[in-house]
């Protein structure tokens, strides 16, 4: 139960869009149309579900002061935790490398629709900032970490899908001139972020 | 941090050499410091070329942390220091980085730029530390640095570099200050902390300045969205006075 709670709130509650505005770059730049929205927003489900239990390994059995004590009595009062910003930006840029040529190997016709899309992500602020939320809220077991990348992804993929189609039906509106294109969908997206304030306090 | 030293002292030495090398191979007439088109680079990001409003680069960190004044004015420093120093060590390293691993090694540069800002941070200002909690981290995949190291450090000498890191750097603490300017003043009726409209009391008879004539603080711009809806006003706004920035669709 405390999964789905916690799955939901990574959802809605805290969606990295709309609650700390992670990622807004590529959510900005490539919501032009839904198709393409549809595959970064993919590929950012599986770069997160992937990168957030490993950084939590990495995290718990390296970084963490006391962390190393599985190698010894004398390793407990080791702290590492100034590295984990490098240790974290490397476990995701060669996560993406790695994912990339898995998907080029076995999936070519993904690898097709979402090729420049893919080296994109190691960049993208709502990776990492998966990562570095998930050392805040210290979760119990890996199966926490688990739900919450992936939970953390879904709720970015559906806000850029959000955004992109609503961004299809504006081209056709009469929008004031200075205000068209970048404007305007930070205004939409701010209208958006109050809708989803509304989950706020929900609690499974 | 003792290969970060040496590394520094290593950047010096080379700095120099790649400059006579400048100096010598470039057929035209040195550069003054400050001619006109590296005034350009330094001055072209604070308003046509923005890299918030225009390049639409580096928003991540910028709306979380703008519900304060103080906290936007120390995330800018950072900023200005990560960009200018790892466009600097970019430049440097230009021609020795392999085009397939360039990300991976730009990365690891902001990576070390910024956690210099960290450990800076605790160790002076721990309170507006814990206040950016995680956005100094987020620093390392803020767009705007990315962006420019791919898009300028990557080709352009090491002084260029510089200006540019510093330019666009100002160009995104510039917005970051005046979105935090307003959100500050209005929602919570105070700058970097000081009631400058006046003490709001319990009752109306307490409070002094605009509070005592019922004024009241809209709340509603310390809740994250209205930070974007502020951006969008700016943006806004300078289009309109700067029309050829005006988007097509």
């Amino acid at each position: 139960m405390e999964l789905v709670n916690l799955f939901v709130k990574s959802i809605f509650i805290e969606n990295m869009i709309f609650a700390y505005f992670l990622g807004m770059c590529s959510y900005l730049a490539v919501s032009k149309t839904v198709k393409t929205a549809v595959g970064l927003g993919a590929a950012v489900i599986f770069v997160l579900l992937i990168t957030v239990p490993v950084n939590y390994l990495l995290d718990n059995y390296l970084l963490q002061p006391g962390a190393l004590s599985w190698l010894g009595a004398e390793f407990l009062e080791v702290d590492l935790s100034f590295l984990s910003f490098i240790m974290f930006i490397a476990v995701i840029a060669s996560m993406v490398q790695l994912v990339e040529m898995i998907v080029e190997k076995f999936a070519p016709a993904l690898y097709g629709s979402l090729g420049i899309f893919l080296p994109l992500i190691a960049v993208n602020c709502a990776i990492l900032g998966g990562s570095l939320f998930m050392q805040q809220k210290d979760f119990n077991g890996i199966e926490g970490a688990l739900v919450y990348g992936f939970g953390s992804g879904l709720g970015w993929f559906l806000a850029i899908l959000a955004i992109a189609a609503i961004r299809e039906k504006i081209a056709y509106s009469n929008v004031p001139a200075p205000l068209k294109g970048l404007g305007i969908t930070f205004i939409i997206t701010g209208l958006m972020a109050i809708g989803f304030m509304s989950f706020m306090g929900i609690k499974l | 941090m003792s290969s970060e030293t040496n590394q520094k002292s290593e950047t010096e030495a080379e700095k120099k050499k790649v400059e006579m090398l400048l100096f010598l191979s470039s057929s035209e007439e040195r550069e003054h410091f400050l001619s006109k088109a590296n005034r350009k680079i330094l001055k072209d990001p604070l308003n046509d070329n923005n890299p918030i409003t225009v390049q639409v680069l580096g928003i991540c960190s910028a709306l979380a942390i703008t519900v304060q004044l103080k906290p936007a004015i120390v995330m800018s420093l950072a900023v200005v220091f990560v960009m200018a120093f790892s466009n600097v060590i970019i430049s440097l390293l230009r021609n020795s980085i392999p085009s397939r691993i360039r990300i991976i090694v730009q990365l690891v540069v902001v990576a070390a730029m910024v956690i210099l800002v960290d450990q800076i941070l605790k160790a002076y200002a721990f309170d507006v530390s814990k206040q950016l909690s995680i956005f100094i981290g987020l620093i390392i995949t803020n767009c705007i640095i990315m962006g420019r190291l791919e898009a300028f450090a990557l080709g352009n000498g090491v002084y260029k570099s510089f200006l540019d890191g510093i330019g666009n750097a100002a160009g995104y603490g510039l917005i970051l200050i005046v979105i935090a300017f307003f959100r500050e003043l209005l929602g919570s009726g105070k700058l970097l902390g000081y009631e400058v409209l006046g003490h709001k009391g319990v009752t109306l008879a307490e409070s002094t300045g605009l509070y005592g004539l019922g004024y009241e603080d809209n709340g509603f711009f310390l809740l994250s969205p209205m930070a974007l809806i502020v951006v969008g006003i700016i943006i806004w706004v300078q289009r309109a006075g700067n029309r050829k920035l005006v988007e097509e669709n």
